[in-house]
């Protein structure tokens, strides 16, 4: 096809350099430098889309990365396609694919068009209000409306590209590179602070870069030109850093900004290939300088949406910028000078203005004249009250503007065209502005919404802070930046300037029709085809909040979150109501400013980088030995070691009875192991355990149980006295953090006056736990010299060890009910250590076994493990541990709390056994139970909170907590399931043992 | 993101600390000579102010040290850092 609208070369493209696109299937062709939508305008194609709700054709709209309309998806047909991306901000590359979206089966004949002739049927709040009856039918109606909702499809697989983080410090960040932005990071650098520069797009220079307006000039030539030369100066800046293609995301408190560089995606396949996509930048600047410059308003009449209706900023931009005509019959349509800017420039590249529909009644501006002398007709204080077209427009209808701007007078011409600009004024891009928390207060004058403060760390320049003309712009960034950074001069204080002053304005935000509203189609919000038509309708509804209006009517809720509409839907929600638009305020600018893919955000923590593993010193042994591995906090535990062809129940049950019959071995590395010292290490333990510790002999362990000050059950585990004032605490695997931090907060914050050290030893030891009648055995095998008869190393105690050299804890504690011995060896001897025993083992057929099996045994002797069998609404007397708790201490965490009149209560939830009227029955874990099968509705008394089948009992075994269990011993309750009651009866929590024997066996 | 200035470190990034709740709750040197009621005014209240708040901050990833901040909740700034121990800045 031919690039038949290609009118002038432009520095700004290399058409040495031509480009092959497809584009719906179609191939095409542009040149080095054009974005998508330039391209295609080139190519005269228009109609790119269909809008979201009644599928008009849509058009490119814009230059940047406001657009609504022109939204794409790239590489349709791959399984890592990305959806919603702006043909307005794709750089060509050879190879390059893009689809139209939301649209079947052809963006040119689109089933979905019907409901823009049903779209009486389709006001605000459609949904809301259609969907709601019968309640019942709404799965139903679910179906289809999520079947024909959403704009482009996600991907399917996993992305394969490369995202990368940088955490990036400077003195000064500069957010934009228009005129502003680069003299303000200029002079920065200059002066020493570290500067960095960013823009969302390519080029440098903002929208001065492709200026041609002969009124503007600085230094006696085109501003353009001037900035250019500037530009180039930067080459030699120290201190400063520039980034292009980097769109600041979000700027949160304390100058904290994330941004994301784009590295490749301008680049073809060949030269992507194992590059990093993209980068996520979080910068801390010390300050700030906001130059994001402003967005041109679109101006809101009846049927203002038709592909051909752009920007007037735009297509001045695409002719100026790219070399590409929009149209050959070309008209705008405009309440300000800016325009005629546009108008101009095209008429001076050759490209046909009609002429120019201005609501104003006259402008004194010089530009002007160069119209009236370039013989384009201005049709003053008129307005366009209809438009014609269906995929491209293809005529306006005007009538003459009433003297209050409320409706339209006199006869209607029709004037044909096949590009309409728009021109409603500018919008600074207050966006980060206010999502660092700063306020905006309105000009009733000038219509806009600009910051209210500049700070000691942050200022806005340039036209984001309400300068928007050329002598404005550089005076007051010259006051401004000496203020902010500290200096005495700027290199452009003695510049000269000349520009064009606009003196006239008329502010009209929702135009007149000779039609009545209900008839029309004046749109707001392009992409969500909300109308300002849904948005009387939402006020007469009765909403009044600016947030709910928003959120009814849509408006400004799609990808572009409104940067184009916004102020048109507060304009016309405070002329409905009634009230002062700077009194309305704004909906909240929220992250990201445009969509971020997720690959930015997660960067590298992706796969087996999501999170951190912690594993074990015997890790490696384990899977040697083909352990299946549950996560635990963030550690990784050996869950159960299957056998050949052993299922995981198989596994356990023979673990289970291994241990209790012969020996098993478990990797118990993971505990939280806290080393405490001080000489008021005793008086801290009785502060924050619930039982008495003064007494524990050197060299003994003690059980302890940990409330939270509410009395609810903390954390639980072995203590051992080491020394006189040494202590070694052990706490469950998830709970380690968590306890260190609660004791540490104790310690500094309520007792400072305690001599007490915590240190965290965790990972300093491996832990093998030998369990089993045989333990003794293995131990004696290990180390012949230790006398290990009941006396010299009784139950609860420890002894400081040498194993080959090696110095190893070892404590005689069970958490299984059998003769139980825990090696603790420095961890990097771990694996070893864990060799050893089971070398010294296998004439006892010792059996490694895993967290499930331990939990199975400990479940049979009715231990408890905090977290499974307690969820912080636990005190110690509901899990019938009453005899842990001290009454003879004064106090310690937690103690007031258990004399609550509410954890008194005698019929609280209380742990109790559970016991199957069919034995083979496994209980579900988490299964309700009740006392009554028929009642309606009936009492949830509690739950199943541990359930197995005991090898050792040949019966299933449960733990749970009942309301009032303590009193229903030997009652016979009901789990009720899906399909089946099973009936059972509440037990003792300890089924295995009940004297303890083994313990000594 | 804050910017927080450990009275021990120095300024480091917020994702080094942990919220630790309001300031200034001592815990009761005699509890058992409570009321219900004065034990759950400790244990539970807390106040939740738009405007100067007195919280208690643990540099968490760093020295493990608590102290105290006094932040506006309505701008999240930092008025004050102050140790553990030390009385809050009347303004």
């Amino acid at each position: 096809m031919t690039q038949n609208l290609r009118v002038k070369s432009s520095e700004f493209i290399d058409e040495t350099n031509r480009i092959s696109f497809k584009f719906d299937g179609k191939t095409y062709y542009g040149f080095k430098g054009d974005t998508l939508a330039s391209a295609l305008i080139a190519n005269n194609v228009h109609l790119v889309g269909r809008s979201f709700k009644y599928h008009r054709p849509r058009g490119i709209m814009t230059s940047g990365s406001e657009e609504p309309n022109a939204i794409v998806q790239v590489n349709p047909n791959s399984n890592i396609t990305e959806p919603n991306a702006r043909a307005t901000e794709i750089e060509i590359y050879e190879g390059l694919e893009a689809s139209s979206q939301n649209c079947w089966p052809s963006v040119n004949f689109d089933i979905g068009g019907i409901n823009n002739f049903l779209a009486p049927l389709f006001p605000a709040g459609f949904y809301y209000k259609t969907f709601m009856w019968p309640k019942s039918f709404w799965e139903k109606y679910e179906f289809f409306i999520r079947h024909s909702a959403g704009l482009g499809k996600s991907p399917n697989t996993r992305d394969p590209d490369i995202y990368d983080h940088r955490n990036i410090h400077c003195d000064v960040l500069v957010v934009g590179a228009g005129i502003s932005g680069i003299l303000a990071a200029k002079n920065s650098a200059k002066n020493n602070f570290k500067t960095l520069l960013l823009d969302e797009k390519n080029e440098l220079g903002g929208s001065t870069i492709f200026e041609a307006n002969e009124y503007n000039k600085i230094n006696h030539n085109l501003a353009s030109e001037w900035l250019k030369k500037e530009i180039n100066e930067l080459k030699n800046i120290k201190n400063l850093e520039i980034k292009t293609r980097t769109s600041v995301a979000a700027y949160h408190q304390y100058n904290y900004l994330l941004a994301r560089e784009n590295l490749t995606d301008h680049l073809d396949k060949k030269n992507k290939k194992n590059k990093i996509r993209q980068r996520l930048l979080k910068i801390r600047a010390k300050k700030v300088i906001l130059a994001t410059g402003a967005l041109e308003r679109p101006l809101i009449f009846n049927n203002n949406d038709r592909p051909g209706i752009m920007l007037s900023s735009a297509v001045k931009k695409y002719s100026n910028f790219y070399g590409v005509a929009c149209g050959t019959k070309n008209i705008f349509f405009t309440n300000n000078d800016s325009a005629y800017e546009s108008a101009l420039s095209l008429h001076n590249k050759g490209i046909k203005v009609e002429a120019i529909i201005d609501i104003r009644e006259n402008s004194d501006a010089k530009i002007i004249k160069k119209i009236n002398d370039a013989g384009i007709k201005i049709y003053w204080a008129y307005s366009i009250v209809d438009t014609r077209g269906y995929k491209r427009i293809s005529s306006v209808s005007i009538m003459k503007l009433s003297n209050d701007g409320t409706s339209v007078t006199g006869s209607k011409i029709s004037i044909s065209c096949d590009c309409l600009g728009i021109a409603g004024g500018w919008t600074p891009a207050v966006h980060l502005y206010t999502q660092s928390g700063s306020k905006l207060t309105f000009n009733e004058e000038r219509k806009i919404f600009i910051p209210k403060t500049d700070t000691k760390e942050q200022i806005s320049v340039g036209s984001c802070g309400g300068d928007f003309e050329l002598d404005e712009i550089i005076t007051n960034l010259n006051y401004k930046l000496k203020n902010f950074l500290n200096i005495n001069k700027t290199d452009f204080e003695d510049i000269t300037l000349e520009n064009d002053h606009e003196t006239s304005k008329r502010n009209i935000w929702l135009l007149p029709s000779d039609q009545t509203i209900g008839k029309t189609k004046p749109f707001v919000d392009y992409q969500n085809d909300a109308t300002a038509k849904d948005i009387k309708l939402a006020l007469r509804e009765g909403f009044r909040s600016i947030e709910h209006v928003k959120r009814y009517t849509t408006t400004g809720m799609g990808t572009d979150q409104g940067k184009l509409g916004n102020m048109h839907a507060l304009g016309i929600i405070a002329d409905t109501a009634g009230v002062k638009m700077g009194e309305l305020g704004t909906t909240t600018f929220r992250p990201p400013y445009t969509p971020l893919t997720f690959g930015t955000i997660v960067g590298r923590n992706v796969g087996e980088f999501f999170d951190v593993f912690r594993r074990t010193p015997m890790n490696d042994w384990h899977i040697k030995n083909k352990a299946k591995f549950e996560n635990v906090g963030q550690w990784k535990r050996s869950w159960y070691y299957p056998k050949e062809g052993e299922t995981m129940h198989q596994a356990v049950q023979r673990e289970s009875k291994a241990a209790r019959k012969s020996a098993g071995i478990l990797d118990a590395s993971t505990l939280g192991k806290i080393d405490i010292q001080g000489s008021d290490a005793s008086e801290f333990l009785n502060r924050v355990y619930t039982n008495a510790w003064s007494k524990l002999a050197i060299g003994r362990c003690r059980y302890g149980l940990m409330l939270n000050e509410d009395g609810m059950v903390y954390d639980d585990g072995v203590t051992t006295r080491l020394g006189e004032n040494h202590y070694i605490m052990t706490t469950t695997t998830g709970g380690a953090a968590n306890v260190l931090g609660k004791l540490e907060d104790y310690l500094q914050t309520e007792w400072p006056e305690l001599d007490v050290y915590l240190t965290s030893v965790t990972d300093h030891f491996a832990t093998a736990s030998l369990c089993g009648p045989n333990s003794k055995k293995i131990l004696n095998k290990i180390i012949p010299d230790l006398d290990l008869s009941d006396d010299k190393f009784p139950h609860m105690s420890f002894k400081e060890v040498l194993i080959d050299k090696i110095k190893c804890r070892i404590m005689r504690i069970s958490f299984t009910g059998e003769l139980s011995y825990e090696i603790n060896a420095p961890a990097s001897y771990g694996e070893a250590i864990w060799q050893k025993c089971i070398e010294a083992g296998k004439e006892f057929n010792i059996t490694p076994y895993g967290t499930e099996t331990m939990h199975l045994l400990r479940a049979e002797k009715g231990f408890i493990i905090v977290g499974q069998d307690t969820d912080g609404t636990m005190t110690p007397i509901d899990l019938q541990m009453d005899w842990i708790v001290s009454k003879k201490k004064y106090d310690f965490i937690g103690k007031r709390s258990l004399y609550r009149s509410d954890t008194m209560k005698e019929n609280r939830k209380q742990l109790v056994g559970l016991l199957t009227e069919d034995p083979n029955i496994v209980l579900e874990e988490g299964a309700q139970i009740v006392s009554e099968l028929n009642q309606k509705p009936v009492e949830m008394l509690g739950h199943v909170t541990s359930s197995y089948f005991s090898p050792n009992l040949n019966k299933s075994i449960a733990l749970a907590v009942v309301k009032d269990g303590k009193n229903m011993m030997g009652r016979k309750l009901f789990v009720p399931m899906e399909n089946k009651n099973i009936s059972v009866t509440v037990a003792n929590t300890v089924f295995y043992d009940e004297r303890n024997e083994r313990l000594n066996a | 993101m804050f910017l927080i200035n450990c009275p021990y470190c120095g300024e480091r990034d917020q994702q080094e600390f942990k919220a630790g709740g309001e300031a200034h709750i001592e815990r009761p040197k005699q509890p058992t000579e409570l009321s219900d009621d004065e034990w759950a005014e400790y244990l539970f209240m807390r106040k939740n102010i738009k405007g100067v708040q007195f919280e208690r901050w643990n540099h968490a990833h760093g020295c493990r040290k608590w102290f105290n901040m006094a932040r506006d909740t309505s701008n999240d700034e930092i008025k004050a850092i102050y140790k553990m121990g030390e009385k809050p800045p009347t303004q």
